[in-house]
């Protein structure tokens, strides 16, 4: 038997961390993002988990690096100020190799910006927003549904491959009420356990993630967001030590890619033009989709929800059989930047900017664009 | 920067230090420098476990940035080196997620009041159960003495060439007026004393404060003409004085005045998880 309910995104994703096994939620309220964190206020307490109203971002995410040493599923969320804010707490959970969940419900920066109006301003940020190099996770919603299975995926990732996940909702997609599916029962990734005592943060291979030792059971962990060998010991001068780290830390992602990646390929076997696009703008992609199939126009569109590390073949593929590729983002073009490089110049990229009032991408405006691109 | 050492040889090593079971052997020798106060704050904390005979598999230390940020990497014991400032919610969110471990912030003043003064305030607030340690060595000394939040008017550091001119924290007043639930102050002189003073705020239930004063030679003691660490030991010995229960208001450490040292507050309030499991249960209900 499966359930429906009828849920906005931010409950979705809030039922799904319940779902996905969230036993730890801290964070600080901002909008658009805080019903997430008013629907685990009340749901959390009941259930034996931990709910904890931070003094601030910084505050709400180092808590969670804490809890999850300790053994807590533990997600956050804010919206662009607040993940600014996260940007360090993100950087050490990195290094660390903490499993934490970080949802950035997208409202339109910089600065204070249009506070409660969607964008999708911070993709470039939740890729790269901290200093040094570095790579996590990042997911993407385009529906209620995909709020709720995504939180679980990231959940269950960041546990699995000990690493932060991000989730990229938008406020479009955020107070958007629509209906969810339920699963009997979803599926649970643990993270890896040492059997005695084994190297903490050190693998023989790229593909094996390293054992994070329980806290409390006599395994003296020594962790340190400074560059360290396996067993935790700092490394601050040593060059090798510190390549191998920080390479590691990339490869263990990239190895495992196949699990997270998630994306929508429609109609792009017949494509004359193409549309790739996350979030809201999806929706109206595949809007704009029937209205271009109604003008006699075929229109493959991928709609990307694994928007690190970017899932390339779709990309590629339909670089190779369109006339053009069509970018909507409200944004001023990051995702596009991107796309420009998968399709290495077989065909043009366009791209399709709105930014401001925190208006959606209307279907109208992207098939009157990708009139103009194929006439 | 503190000052590399040699390593000890041998013959000075003699005996094993009877604390060495609680340290990461292999890790020493330590950075710190020589006369610095950070060894006796450490082994002042190990001695206060020893006593106590708390099982070191259910402590867990946590450390900021900065000299005093080393501790962590030392102790053999569950050690968490956070970033600059924020050991204490790290050590809010292990507490939270595992409530049956004891967990202890060893930082400095820098880390703890400055860049990380939002989070202490707020976890005093709250009666957070954890013991924070801080040492007060007057300034930042990992990045080379500058000027910190606890700098007495008038001293010189690298960012206040001409005389600090601004006005200082007094520490246990502000933990006091916080929330802390207990709140002492003693220097590294009085090792036996500190000790019992980290024994209690390990035993007292909810957010206890201790102020450690120590020494910086290096940075501190260099430039404001109080000379090596021993000296600054002498003028500990000659300038303190212990007052129980004293208010920490009327204690502030200021140039030309004693060092006050003693317990200030040792109070009992409800702990943030005690009154969390309350509401829990309540709605549970
Ligand atoms: S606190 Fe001062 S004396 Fe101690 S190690 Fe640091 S720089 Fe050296």
């Amino acid at each position: 038997m499966t359930a429906r309910e009828l849920w906005a995104g931010n409950i979705a994703i809030a039922e799904g961390a319940l779902a996905a096994g969230v036993d730890f939620y801290a964070g600080y309220p901002i909008t658009p993002s805080s019903e997430i964190m008013e629907h685990l206020a009340r749901a959390l307490p009941k259930r034996g988990g931990v709910f904890f109203q931070a003094e601030d971002e910084i505050a709400a995410i180092f808590s969670l690096i804490g809890a999850s040493w300790a053994g807590a599923r533990a997600m956050t969320a804010t919206s662009g100020p607040g993940f600014s804010l996260m940007q360090e707490g993100l950087g050490i959970a990195i290094m660390t190799e903490t499993p934490l969940v970080v949802v950035d419900v997208m409202r339109l920066g910089p600065g204070t910006g249009q506070a409660s109006r969607a964008g999708q301003g911070d993709l470039m940020q939740a890729r790269w927003g901290r200093h040094g190099d570095q790579h996590l996770v990042v997911l993407a919603p385009a529906t209620a549904q995909d709020c709720f299975d995504l939180t679980v995926l990231a959940v269950n990732t960041a546990e699995k491959l000990r690493v932060p996940v991000v989730i990229l909702s938008d406020e479009l997609i955020a107070h958007t009420w629509e209906p969810v599916k339920l699963k009997e029962q979803e599926e649970r990734w643990e993270r890896p356990r040492p059997r005695s005592q084994e190297p903490p943060f050190g693998a023989d291979h790229p593909a094996r993630i390293p054992p994070m030792p329980p806290l409390g059971k006599g395994f003296d962990v020594s962790v340190t967001g400074s560059t360290h060998d396996a067993w935790g010991v700092r490394a601050t001068s040593d060059p090798k030590i510190h390549r191998q780290l920080v390479e590691r830390l990339g490869q263990k992602i990239l190895a495992h890619r196949v699990e997270f990646t998630v994306y929508e390929a429609h109609g792009v076997e017949e494509a004359e033009v193409g549309i790739v696009a996350f979030g809201s703008a999806a929706r109206s992609a595949l809007a704009a989709q029937h209205l271009l199939a109604q003008q006699g126009i075929r229109a493959g569109v991928v709609v990307l929800k694994t928007l690190w590390p970017l899932p390339e073949e779709p990309m590629e593929e339909l670089a190779r059989r369109v006339q053009a590729l069509l970018v909507p983002e409200l944004n001023l073009g990051q995702l596009r930047l991107d796309v420009e490089r998968l399709a290495a110049g077989r065909c043009p990229v366009i791209g399709l900017s709105k930014v401001g009032g925190g208006l959606p991408i209307y279907p109208s405006e992207i098939a009157a664009k990708v009139q103009e691109v194929v006439r | 920067m503190p000052v590399k050492t040699k390593p000890m040889p041998e013959l000075v090593r003699g005996a094993a230090h009877p604390m060495e079971k609680y340290l990461r052997t292999e890790r020493l020798p330590h950075i710190w420098c020589s006369g610095c106060g950070l060894g006796t704050a450490l082994s002042s904390f190990l001695y206060a476990v020893d006593d106590l005979k708390l099982d070191p598999d259910k402590v867990a230390v946590v450390s900021g940035i900065g000299c005093t940020g080393r501790i962590a990497g030392y102790v053999r014991m569950d050690t968490y080196h956070t970033t600059h400032g924020r050991a204490i919610p790290f050590a809010t969110g292990l507490k939270l997620a595992k409530p049956e471990l004891k967990v202890v912030v060893y930082s400095g003043d820098g880390d703890l009041f400055a860049i990380g003064g939002n989070h202490f305030i707020h976890a005093a607030r709250r009666n957070m159960d954890l013991t924070v340690l801080c040492v007060n060595n007057f300034n930042y000394g990992m990045t080379g003495g500058q000027v910190g939040p606890t700098t007495p008017v008038g001293a010189r550091t690298t960012t206040t060439p001409f005389g600090n001119f601004e006005h200082t924290f007094n520490l246990v007043h502000l933990a006091a007026s916080a929330g802390a639930t207990y709140v002492a102050r003693w220097t590294v002189l009085d090792g036996r004393r500190l000790k019992e003073g980290i024994k209690e705020a390990l035993t007292h239930k909810g957010f206890t404060f201790v102020e450690i004063v120590a020494p910086c030679p290096t940075n501190y003691g260099r430039r404001n003409r109080i000379g090596e660490g021993l000296d600054e030991l002498r003028f500990y010995r000659e300038n303190t004085v212990i007052r129980h229960g004293t208010d920490p208001k009327a204690a502030p450490l200021e140039p030309g005045k004693p060092i006050v040292v003693g317990k200030f507050v040792d109070i009992q309030k409800p702990t943030h998880l005690d009154l969390y499991e309350t509401k829990a249960a309540e709605v549970r209900k």
